[in-house]
């Protein structure tokens, strides 16, 4: 179920569009802001909300690459994996990350401190390469850079 | 004589923002006032189609003409809508963000000033989810204006009166095709609408809309304050304006410029970005995003514009160039630019959705060295069978643009990949043969 504050936010969504379902993604992502992730129950609340159906919303949800159907970890680092960072090494980043916290993309960390997930060029290409955690984009991410990045995300 | 960077002289380098108090002090917001003495809604339209300003997305197309296809005149369809394209996701594109978090009020009054002139009095900033710092500069900028009654009351002695929303979007390339982000922000899952009705007739909820991208928007002010014919040599050709240049790749000093239209690509690559990085040389550049085909040495002295750039060699794009240099493998570039295709493809139309990751398995076997003469063969034939004309949308031409010009400048490193049986560029064959 909604929580009164959540569905107070979702509210104010709405007012920007001429009907609710135009709110469908803001609605997803605030929601997703205070839980983490969206749960088939989740999607099943704010498809009530936004009178739309269960399905119609997940075929939002699925489409994008920022809205999560499964759980994540406290942090999520995205790798770019776009040209520009791919030229500048980002694979060895990748693979380092993935090393360091025992996380293949998709997969979280045991301890539950990290996702990694790949991504679409970050739009940082002239500080290749980037990586981005939770909302902080780091330019020229070198791997042995990675572990005192990290340092704040506990 | 000082070069004019209207839309970038006063950002500051140091990443920070300008404050409402700086921009209005450097003049911002200046237009907004003139309106109701100076200037009406048509006097806009007559000033940004004599500017000759060209889309900055990629398309190029006229900004005045557009609007001149939106139904005007009090039996016009209401209300009308006005969109900043803010989706930017084609790789090696950051302009916009440069933009956008360093003088986030210039895409506010670039806005009100489109919507003036369209009387369209909604509008929607169509931001991509991970540019969470713009997100909150513009999400400030729209609030001051608001309190300042830019926003959401009658503009000083006009009965116009504009809305200005922002809509952050979630992380996928199809939203920046113009109908997909219209289907995006009705809340459907964006996948393109077919064309006509075109969205300045029948857009967002059925009404007339105008899709613009967010530096197209930044122009506008600018225009409106120093004439068209002040715009028109500000470039170095035929069409108006500055244009932010940017390059990614192993160059010496990686960045973005405000430069004349009708740069050379020379120019940036040699002055601005002070060449390429020690012990690296040039092969080739993609000039605006990676939905541009290959230009090599031959072209790096064509005027960079919409309109001096043959067809048959490419177009310009965002005008944020990525280079390809000789430590780097053309067939692996190449490759990782289908991957992204084929994993931001929306699936709709089966040429797009089966097409691209056919190819980048046939990149693959490439570089994995298992490719034949008829690999070659049948990527050849993709360039055609994903060629304008053949998929619902522009995204499968879109990533042909550079897989058919690497088949033409690079063919002999595809031709080495066969025979050599592996990538050249790899430090080890990725599969040794026993040769019997």
């Amino acid at each position: 179920m909604l929580s009164g504050t959540e569905r107070q936010e979702l509210e104010d969504a709405v007012t920007h569009y001429p009907d609710k379902r135009g709110a469908a993604i803001d609605a997803l992502l605030i929601i997703q802001r205070r839980r983490g992730w969206i749960s088939d129950e989740t999607l099943l609340d704010i498809a009530q909300f936004l009178e739309i159906t269960a399905e119609d919303l997940d075929s939002i949800a699925t489409f994008y690459n920022l809205i999560f159907r499964k759980p994540v970890g406290r942090h999520v680092a995205f790798v770019c994996d776009s040209v520009s960072c791919w030229i500048k090494g980002s694979e060895q980043v990748q693979e380092q990350i993935k090393a360091l916290y025992a996380a293949d993309l998709g997969q979280t960390s045991p301890d539950g401190r990290l996702t990694v997930l790949p991504i679409a060029c970050l739009g940082h290409c002239e500080r290749a390469p980037a990586v981005m955690i939770d909302q902080d984009v780091y330019g020229e991410v070198m791997p042995e850079k990675v572990e005192s990045i990290m340092e704040k995300y506990t | 004589m000082k070069m004019e960077r209207p839309l970038t002289e006063h950002i500051h380098l140091d990443g920070t923002t300008r404050t409402l108090r700086e921009y209005v002090k450097d003049g911002g917001y200046r237009s907004v006032q003139r309106l109701a003495t100076m200037l009406g809604p048509k006097d806009v339209q007559r000033l940004v189609t004599e500017s000759g300003l060209r889309g900055r997305g990629g398309g190029g197309f006229l900004t005045g003409t557009k609007w001149g296809f939106v139904p005007m005149g009090p039996s016009a369809p209401k209300p009308k809508y006005i969109v900043a394209n803010g989706d930017e996701m084609e790789p090696g594109t950051f302009k916009d963000r440069v933009l956008m978090e360093g003088d986030p009020h210039g895409l506010v009054e670039g806005m009100i000033l489109a919507g003036y002139a369209l009387d369209a009095e909604v509008g929607y900033i169509f931001l991509r989810g991970e540019y969470h710092l713009s997100a909150q500069r513009l999400t400030r900028a729209i609030a001051e204006a608001y309190e300042e009654g830019y926003l959401g009351k009658p503009l000083p002695g006009t009965t116009f009166c504009f809305d200005l929303h922002l809509h952050a979007s979630a992380g996928r390339y199809i939203c920046g095709e113009e109908t997909a982000l219209i289907n995006a922000l009705e809340g459907k899952r964006a996948v393109p609408r077919a064309k006509p009705p075109f969205p300045q007739a029948v857009g967002l909820w059925g009404k007339p809309t105008v899709v613009q991208n967010v530096e197209t928007l930044y122009n506008i002010p600018h225009i409106v304050n120093h004439g068209s014919d002040w715009y028109r040599r500000l470039s170095r050709t035929q069409d108006g304006g500055t244009k932010i240049y940017g390059i990614s790749g192993r160059v010496t000093n990686p960045g973005w410029w405000e430069l004349p239209l009708g740069t050379t690509a020379r120019e940036v690559l040699e002055r601005y970005a002070g060449g390429m990085s020690d012990g690296v040389r040039f092969r080739g550049l993609l000039p605006g995003g990676i939905s541009t085909a290959f230009m090599t040495e031959e072209h790096l002295d064509l005027p960079m514009d919409f309109s001096s750039i043959p067809p048959e060699v490419g177009r310009l794009g965002t005008a944020t160039m990525i280079v390809l240099d000789d430590h780097t493998c053309p067939v692996g570039f190449v490759l990782n630019l289908e991957k992204f295709f084929a994993r931001e493809s929306c699936g709709w139309c089966t040429p797009c959705r089966e097409g691209l990751p056919w190819v980048a398995r046939i990149l693959t076997s490439f570089e994995e060295g298992r490719a034949s003469k008829e690999d070659l063969a049948l990527l050849d034939m993709h360039t055609k069978w994903l060629a304008p004309g053949h998929t619902f949308c522009g995204l499968a031409p879109g990533a042909m643009a550079p897989l058919q010009s690497a088949l033409k400048y690079f063919r002999d490193d595809f031709e080495r990949h066969i025979s050599l049986r592996h990538c050249p560029w790899s430090k080890k064959p990725a599969q040794l043969r026993v040769v019997v």
